[in-house]
């Protein structure tokens, strides 16, 4: 046995070494015919499951209902748990009735144990039974032989689970089975597990839908693809050089939701389980063409369209949560109740961020500090990479290159800007470091399968893995960023977690082995969560070092569903390439519809040297997306926004002003996110759910309801066709405020300083047009409201502000949050929130409506019972009314009165 | 509303407390040599006359004007700027954006005037600063200045002998040439001697020019010999050679040049005097041949300077000059050949190296040649470059100098350097980074750059207001 795994260590070094472990392409990671449990799972075709649910074990509480499974091929039996969520959610757990050990259950992702409704039993036979899920006339239908559930409304099934019959489970045994062990041999990286085979698998029917989405992280477009034929996509947290675009492999990575969407019904799926897991989809309506679908519409003939789904997962047990919607809001406020919401970022972390690897030193750090100045270009954060460490030690500066780190972080406070500083989870094995000395010594690290440290190669050289699953542990790192711990930090001093997938070069498929020990667990079970609970660890720990005081902001590469309760993500590693331009959309469009709204890509692209035309399109693309950061890798020529003649800064300054103009909606849409779960960045069709033509659109996306943007991402582009939804509705070009009708295709001549963006009609959006060097510098400036009204001259809007960086906002309720509305030619400001209180010097400085008619006069009307007379100018050519200066402050009620 | 108040300001009290109000006020932000278009009392016409505004719209923090015009002093427009007097130091203008956003911009506190922030005035401090530096800065260009004379000096002198030399150089190079050749003709024998014989056919080498040389007489030509070898030849022809005619001068000649060599300036460059300016044109070529394998000939000059395996024109020009004159001649022809600036200043760098120690590294550059990278603590030399051009703006190109076509980068371009060059007393590398990857910047200074000194006065008073 131990000499066996001898000779597979040296097998798997060596594939490992000859491969190359650095210059990795699509060979060096796995398909799934690789994979040995997902080739095993998709052998299994559709067709008559061999379980049976055994109607006599089923209890019912009031919680929820148990019944036991039985799988008449070997007799295991299985345990099958159902429960109604709050929220319009069904919770499907099936777990082995009798494991040989516990398999391992998800923890830390669930916000709370999700409350529960009670479920009747409407009626029950030999057959099945059927439960009532509360109102909506909806019910769940268990069968009994063979098992499937189904979840109905009306007459409708909305939902089926082992229709096909593919619910598979591999319960536990003594392994015995060595041709398995061949097998995984000649695929390194499977290791295989003490108790053999423990993967599953289930199927999901979903009739009458085309459409589905989400299960980031995949460099694909928006609205998922069948994988017949082809791979199905996987989700396992992997460091992917130079990754490719347009296929389902895995990335930095996973979250197991889907949402499925027609013109009906929006629902999802998650799937909680965080072992390495494969999604397959198929559709029986993917191979026609769209006159054959028009002919089956024609002549009324054929099935309903209808989208299959079978998730597989290494090991651990089905968990599964279907959201019921029925609208997308419902689907985002269901999952959000589940895993929690977006962090609320501090305010400045929404603004500019300009990074590279890297910054070389201190003054080099104030010459690009000085070089925004000189150039009028705003920015809030500079970032620091991994050189910026003594031999790559995080928690320590390189005592050359930045030997006063206090006097570098004070230069930037004093310009009222910010830093962020790398501090990667792999630790360098180094009797002299006490970050690891102390991890050692307390155990903390991740053990290999014999109980040692586990180490692997990454930057440092060799290094260990903190077993970031320990709550101890986490405790322990997040006392790492106080102040007196991690020294030369100071409070403007955030931090960048990276590599957590975990990223190990000399690792199976650059990862971490999956028999590496955390606890009990293998990293098999819980491969998916380690980036999570890095970040998880990090937050908490710049939350303590304010004493509980201050948001942190923690951007993170890993990821897992809850990853968005802790900060930042971003599409990792990317390329200076037009396709990754592009694709920037819908991987950020995939990551907001599952929770994760604060994302973006790094402007420029962190591989290669972008062209100009392509750096200035991706800063008016990034300026428009949530995270924007520029990021570029340590080998490419400098691109500092200045650094490519005086016409391409001045049009990379307008994109970044633009950026900060907006910060107020942006601060409000993150506010949202946080409060209630909806995504910053949406695909057109979460707001025009019934319009099909938006159900495939991922080169355009709307930011809140209220502004679609369509970057410019073509090479050269001289146009663009942006389609704007929503019949009888209008939208105001907010460059021109030329108005454009709704549910239309419009051609837009663009030039290199087009971004095209259009305002609902409808809607009333803040911005401070007062740009300034860094967002902390505008906190008090005014507003400028811009209401451009329907076609019922009709406009609503909101209005955010708070201290911009506490959590007053939430535990002393210190915040400002009014409804802006304009209805019978009047624009007034109420509060939205009676039970909060904050104070702003802040003040309306100027109105614009568009869309408006000239009036006679404009009165201003304030609690104190004053008017005043506004003064106006009106352009015609345009119908855009401008009041002019009414001077009120942003937190008080009043009234504009047109007449 | 209420803050509009406090932005007309200006020392108004001030003003009027005294009664001496010689300088007239102006709005927050206006800098003097616009304050006749801001007038109290009067319509504002925002400078580009795109339309005209009561003056209590003026600095009202609203923006009015599409150029920003009418609020100098509040940061309402978002192209507007505003004017600090900085008295003490010198005046500036900054963006409005700058004015109360907490920072303090100008020296003179006047941005931050209602955003809490707590700024010094330090214009005097930095005034005063300033000048220091100004004067340590205008004593280095003066003793600069007066170095590089010197360097300027000795550069011409350098370059003067150089010339002489190498002229020098060539004249003994042919007369070997021509003695060579006068040995092989009278040689008739060829039995490796001059005889007495042999050389009493030249009549017009007879001493006392009576029309015919005897055997004594020739013999006393000889040195009293009766034949001579090659080496006593020297002395012989040392006698012989103002004299001599030769007999076949053409002939020989023509074996050893090449077609093209001839058509050119070949038989005027034999027998005269204007050998410098012909030579030009061959100098020319001699660079072209170089820029293609600089480095490669670097190293051979090292390891052996006597270089065979040359080309025909090379095999006829070392029979002209003798093998050991080509590698001296060469790099006298390369040193005249670059541009060492307007009044050759920079050619004392020449064949010199600079180095500089920092932590980790130890960086050498040699001016005209190369620059170079060695670990501190072991590890092989890396090749930052090798000279390039001077690389300055075009009013200013002398002020830095490109080094390209170092070493590879891995996944990147070659590595290169540029040297800023900047005036001071000594000749030294003060920094190097590495703003980019594998683009490294070196700064050094030279008194080669200096400029003549403006006076001090100038210099220190140009600047300032009030």
């Amino acid at each position: 046995m131990i000499s066996n795994y001898i000779i597979f260590y040296i097998l798997l070094w060596l594939a490992v070494f000859l491969s190359g472990t650095w210059a990795v392409d699509r060979g060096n990671f796995k398909t799934c015919d690789q994979s040995a449990f997902c080739k095993r799972q998709r052998a299994l075709k559709p067709g008559q499951s061999p379980y049976r649910a055994l109607l006599e074990t089923l209890e019912l509480t009031n919680t929820k209902l148990t019944l036991q499974l039985i799988n008449d091929n070997n007799k295991v039996r299985l345990l099958l748990e159902l429960y109604r969520l709050q929220g319009n959610m069904t919770r499907v757990k099936i777990n082995e009735l009798k494991p040989l050990k516990p398999r391992f259950e998800v923890p830390d992702v669930l916000i709370n144990d999700p409350p529960t409704e009670p479920l009747s039993l409407l009626s029950q036979d030999e057959n099945g039974v059927v439960l009532s899920l509360g109102a909506d006339s909806q019910w769940l239908i268990v069968s009994a032989k063979p098992f499937r559930l189904d979840i109905m409304e009306g007459r409708e099934v909305l939902l089926s689970l082992n229709s096909r019959g593919l619910l598979a489970f591999e319960h536990l045994r003594i392994r015995k089975d060595t041709a398995e062990w061949v097998l995984n041999v000649v695929c390194p990286g499977w290791l295989f597990s003490p108790t053999g085979p423990s993967s599953i698998s289930l199927d999901f029917s979903l009739p009458g839908v085309e459409h589905v989405y989400g299960i980031p992280e995949h460099a694909d477009s928006l609205k998922l693809k069948t994988t017949d034929g082809g791979d199905p996509y996987r989700l396992f947290n992997l460091d992917v050089f130079q990754y490719e675009l347009f296929n389902p492999m895995a990335l930095y990575g996973a979250i197991p939701v889907m949402l499925s969407h027609s013109a009906q019904r929006t629902m999802g799926i998650f799937w909680l389980n965080a072992a390495e897991t494969w999604v397959d989809i198929s559709s029986n309506t993917a191979g026609k063409t769209v006159f054959g679908q028009m002919l089956d519409y024609v002549q009324g003939s054929s099935e309903t369209p209808q989208t299959d789904v079978r998730w597989i997962s290494e090991s651990g047990i089905i968990d599964v949560f279907i959201m019921l919607g029925p609208t997308p809001t419902d689907v985002f406020s269901q999952y959000a109740s589940l895993t929690g919401t977006q962090a609320f970022p501090p305010l400045s972390a929404l603004a500019y961020h300009q990074c590279r690897w890297n910054y070389n030193d201190q003054e080099d750090v104030a010459a690009v500090d000085q070089g925004f100045d000189e150039h009028d270009i705003p920015y809030d954060f500079i970032w620091l990479d991994i050189e910026h460490t003594d031999g790559k030690r995080y928690f320590t500066w390189d005592p050359h290159k930045f030997p006063q780190p206090k006097d570098m972080l004070q230069g930037l406070m004093d310009k009222r800007r910010k830093m962020v500083t790398i501090v990667d989870p792999h630790i360098k094995v180094d009797s002299s470091y006490k970050i690891h000395n102390e991890i050692r010594s307390k155990g903390f690290y991740v053990k290999n399968k014999d109980g040692g440290d586990y180490e692997g190669w990454c930057w440092p050289g060799n290094s260990g893995y903190p077993d970031f699953t320990n709550p101890e542990m986490r405790a322990w790192w997040a006392s790492m960023f106080a102040y007196d711990q991690y020294a030369g930090s100071m409070e403007n001093m955030y931090t960048w977690n990276d590599m957590n997938e975990p990223s190990v070069f000399n690792g199976p498929e650059v990862t971490m082995h999956k028999d590496a020990l955390h606890g009990n667990w293998e990293n098999r079970d819980l491969h998916n969560l380690y980036g999570l609970y890095v970040q998880m660890a990090t937050a908490e720990g710049l939350i303590e070092r304010s004493g509980g005081v201050e948001r942190p902001f923690v951007l993170t590469r890993a990821f897992f569903a809850g990853s968005q309760r802790y900060g930042a993500v971003w599409t990792g590693d990317n390329t200076a390439e037009w396709e990754h331009l592009k694709i920037s959309i819908p991987m950020c469009l995939s990551l907001g519809l599952v929770g994760v709204s604060f994302c973006g890509a790094d402007v420029g692209g962190f591989f290669k040297s972008p062209s100009t035309e392509l750096l200035v399109r991706w800063y008016q693309t990034g300026a428009y997306q949530p995270f924007f950061r520029a990021h570029a890798h340590l080998d490419t020529p400098r691109r500092e926004p200045w650094l490519f003649g005086p016409e391409n800064t001045a049009l990379i300054r307008e994109a970044v002003r633009q950026r900060y103009a907006l910060l107020p909606y942006w601060y409000q849409l993150f506010y949202h996110a946080h409060h209630s779960g909806q995504p910053v960045m949406r695909p057109l069709w979460v707001e025009y759910p019934q319009d099909t033509a938006t159900f495939s659109m991922d080169d355009q996306f709307l930011l809140g309801r209220d502004l679609l943007v369509h970057p410019v991402t073509e090479e050269g582009g001289r146009g663009v066709t942006a389609y704007l939804p929503g019949k009888g509705e209008v939208w105001f070009d907010v460059h021109t405020f030329q108005k454009h009708n709704g549910a239309q295709n419009l051609y837009i001549p663009v030039t290199i300083s087009s971004i095209p963006v259009f305002q609902r009609g409808g809607s009333i959006i803040p911005r401070k047009a007062r740009v300034r060097r860094s967002s902390s510098c505008m906190e008090h400036d005014p507003y400028t409201l811009f209401v451009a009204l329907s076609p019922k001259r009709f406009a609503q809007g909101e209005l955010y502000i708070d201290d911009g960086h506490t959590f007053n906002f939430d535990k002393q309720k210190q915040f400002i949050h009014r409804r802006l509305s304009f209805a019978n030619k009047a624009l007034s400001s109420r509060n939205l929130a009676p039970g909060s209180q904050f104070i702003t010097p802040s003040w309306i400085e100027k109105i614009v409506i568009l869309g408006a008619s000239k009036p006679s006069k404009a009165t201003l009307k304030t609690p104190d019972g004053k008017e005043n007379l506004l003064e106006f100018e009106f352009d015609a050519s345009m119908s855009v009314l401008t009041l002019r200066k009414p001077g009120v402050n942003a937190g008080v009620d009043w009234t504009v009165v047109l007449q | 509303m209420s803050c509009a108040l406090l932005l007309l300001l200006t020392s108004l009290a001030l003003a009027m407390g005294t009664g001496a109000a010689v300088e007239i006020q102006r709005p927050r932000g206006v800098p003097q040599s616009k304050r006749q278009f801001y007038e109290e009392n009067k319509p504002f016409t925002c400078l580009d006359g795109s339309s005209t505004i009561p003056f209590d719209r003026v600095n009202d923090d609203y923006c009015d004007c599409r150029d920003g015009s009418d609020e100098p002093g509040t940061a309402a427009c978002p192209n507007g700027s505003f004017h600090c007097s900085n008295a003490g130091f010198r005046p500036a203008f900054i963006p409005s954006s700058r004015i109360n956003d907490g920072i303090c911009d100008c020296c003179d506190t006047t941005d931050e005037y209602n955003s809490g922030a707590t700024c010094q005035n330090t214009c005097r401090e930095m005034g005063r600063k300033e000048r220091e530096s100004l004067q340590i800065m205008a004593e280095i260009t003066k003793e600069g200045f007066l170095l590089k004379q010197q360097l300027i000096h000795e550069a011409k002198r350098g370059q003067e002998d150089k010339q002489v030399k190498q002229k020098e150089l060539i004249r003994m190079e042919k007369d070997k040439t021509r003695m060579a050749e006068a040995f092989l003709e009278l040689d008739d024998d060829s039995d490796g001697y001059v005889s007495v014989a042999e050389l009493q056919s030249h009549l017009e080498l007879d001493p006392d020019s009576d029309g015919s040389l005897t055997e004594t007489e020739t013999q006393g030509l000889l040195g009293g010999e009766g034949k001579v070898d090659t080496s006593t030849f020297e002395t012989v022809w040392s006698i012989i050679k103002d004299q001599y005619l030769s007999e076949v001068s053409t002939y020989v000649m023509k074996t050893y040049t090449p077609q093209e060599e001839q058509s050119r300036d070949f038989v005027s460059d034999h027998d005269s005097d204007h050998y410098p300016e012909d030579y030009a044109g061959e100098e020319e070529d001699v660079e072209d041949d170089e820029e293609d394998d600089h480095e490669e000939e670097e190293e051979k000059v090292v390891g052996n300077p006597h270089i065979g395996g040359e080309g025909p024109e090379l095999g006829y020009r070392s029979l002209i000059y003798g093998p050991e004159c080509i590698w001296v001649c060469r790099n006298l022809e390369k040193e005249i050949g670059f541009d060492f600036g307007p009044s050759a200043e920079f050619a004392y760098l020449y064949s010199q190296c600079y180095e500089l120690s920092t932590s980790e590294y130890i960086y050498r550059l040699c001016p005209f040649n190369r620059v170079s990278q060695k670990p501190k603590f072991g590890g092989s030399e890396t090749n930052l470059g090798l000279w390039g051009q001077w690389a300055g703006p075009e009013d200013n190109l002398y002020s830095m100098m490109k080094y390209d076509h170092g070493q590879g980068c891995w996944q990147g371009p070659n590595r290169s350097t540029t040297v800023k060059l900047t005036c001071g007393k000594e000749t030294v590398v003060t920094s190097t980074s590495e703003p980019s990857r594998c683009e490294y910047l070196m700064e050094f200074t030279t008194p080669a750059v200096c400029q003549e000194p403006a006076s001090l006065d100038e210099v220190l008073h140009g600047h300032t207001e009030l």
